[in-house]
């Protein structure tokens, strides 16, 4: 689960990353760039529950 | 950006401001000390010397070569028809780099100060239990990767700084003092540590519920505000001159916004602990006070002084409920609150440049939300991944005779306070 947040948050980067670089149209622009902030959202919320479950585990 | 051409004066005064910026990280060393518990007191300020002793020679060594400044050599990719400007090519140990007081020369002494800086903040997330050489160790991934890479995109003349050349979003990513380059990155390098490290001895119980571990100098801390204080008024005035274009006449509006937003978050803090417990929590009004001051990092050249109260305060509600968030719902021990006022308060810094300031133009918070994305999405999975492989093969952790004796005596033999007795572990859960 740890894993997959961070590919997550990774995979959202590239996706914002792509959409200013490579899309002309402002509209789209901006609406890829929120949803790749979802997905970063996201892997961070799964990341962080990740670790919680695993501290607590240790104690 | 490209390089501001300085007068001999303004270039002075840039040097003399750049002089003052390592109290910025002498007064968090303080900030974090305070914080902590006594039992490692003298070992956090032990650590916060060397990690920036090591810090400004790797830097110097190898780091500097990959974050190379603004109109020097560079490698570029070409995507779509575009170039954009990915990796610095200087050479190892500034050979070959002009050292006068041309701004190139000042940017690497300012670099070398704020790698310092932000080496310091997750020391404070792995108080109790970081282990010295793994400190420096983690520092040192700091200096030569992770820092300069990204400096090397906001500030270096990267994709980051480009997006308004090439993509006509506003002036590009904005970040005059560092709020994402050093605060923003020291504070997901907290988030890192404390993560690998874990959570002290007995700070939560089984079912989650955290146990309080007050600092043991509320005096050390708020001493630590206030000489970090002089700090950030250099560091984001000699940002603001050498990385945003701004003017020297412009150091006293830079002046005032940094000390307003950090009034304004500190006393937000101040009055917002007052409401919920009765009394004004001194370690709280020491966290809002920073988050203020880093709040201040990205927009303090651009903003108006009404702005500047108003991103403070933000910051301080921003801090305080980021601290309770982590610590009760998230199990994340931070003991510093390093992460909320370095990551959390940096971000906002960030969107408030598009948000209240006069910079750039439409599209200039597209470009801040690809600058915090980047930190989301790259700067912390490689900071994790850095001292995750660190980890396996040098543990970071002290171990738990370590931990049970203190930081002091188990890695320096000796406490900061030997004629005191030094509390044992009647605050943590059994």
């Amino acid at each position: 689960m740890k894993l997959t947040g961070f590919l997550l948050s990774a995979a959202g980067w590239a996706i914002v990353v792509a959409a200013l670089l490579l899309l002309p149209s402002a509209a789209f622009r901006v609406a890829f760039v929120l949803a790749g902030i979802g997905v970063q959202v996201l892997g961070l919320v799964l990341a962080t529950l990740a670790h919680r479950v695993l501290d607590l585990e240790r104690g | 950006m490209p390089l501001p051409s300085l007068s001999q004066s303004s270039a002075t005064l840039c040097f003399v401001l750049i002089l003052l910026v390592p109290l910025a990280g002498a007064g968090l060393a303080l900030v974090n000390s305070g914080l902590g518990r006594s039992r490692s007191a003298a070992h956090m300020m032990m650590a916060s010397l060397c990690v920036i002793g090591v810090t400004a020679v790797v830097y110097v060594a190898i780091g500097f070569s990959w974050q190379g400044v603004a109109g020097r050599p560079a490698h570029t990719l070409m995507i779509a028809g575009r170039p954009w400007n990915c990796i610095g090519a200087e050479r190892f140990f500034l050979r070959g780099f002009p050292l006068d007081l041309s701004a190139e020369s000042l940017i690497v002494l300012l670099q070398i100060f704020s790698l310092g800086l932000a080496a310091v903040i997750p020391l404070s997330a792995g108080s109790d239990r970081w282990r010295l050489g793994a400190a420096c160790a983690s520092s040192a991934l700091l200096a030569a990767f992770i820092y300069p890479l990204f400096a090397h995109w906001v500030w270096g003349g990267g994709w980051l700084a480009q997006l308004g050349v090439n993509c006509g979003l506003g002036r590009g990513f904005v970040d005059g003092g560092g709020a994402s380059t050093v605060q923003a990155v020291g504070g997901l390098s907290a988030l890192s540590i404390t993560w690998i490290l874990g959570s002290r001895q007995g700070k939560f119980s089984t079912e989650g519920i955290p146990a309080a571990i007050p600092g043991h100098n509320a005096v050390l801390a708020l001493m630590g505000c206030l000489i970090a204080w002089v700090g950030w008024l250099a560091l984001n005035s000699a940002g603001a001159l050498l990385f945003a274009g701004a003017g020297p006449s412009s150091v006293v509006l830079i002046a005032l916004n940094t000390t307003l937003s950090a009034i304004g978050s500190g006393l937000t803090a101040a009055v917002v602990t007052r409401v919920r417990f009765g009394r004004p929590d001194a370690s709280l009004t020491v966290n809002g006070w920073m988050g203020g001051l880093v709040a201040s990092s990205a927009a303090a050249a651009f903003l108006k002084p009404a702005a500047a109260i108003l991103v403070g305060m933000v910051a301080g509600f921003l801090v305080l409920s980021s601290i309770d968030l982590l610590e009760a719902g998230l199990a994340i021990d931070d003991p510093g609150g390093a992460v909320s006022v370095h990551a959390v308060a940096g971000i906002w810094g960030l969107l408030a440049v598009s948000l209240l300031s006069n910079a750039g133009s439409s599209g200039q918070w597209l470009a801040q939300v690809a600058g915090i994305s980047t930190l989301l999405g790259f700067v912390l999975p490689l900071t994790y991944a850095l001292n995750w492989l660190l980890n396996r093969l040098y543990p970071q952790r002290v171990n738990e005779e370590g931990e049970r004796q203190g930081m002091d005596l188990y890695e320096l033999g000796a406490g900061a306070y030997p004629e005191f007795v030094v509390h044992s572990d009647e605050f943590t859960q059994r």
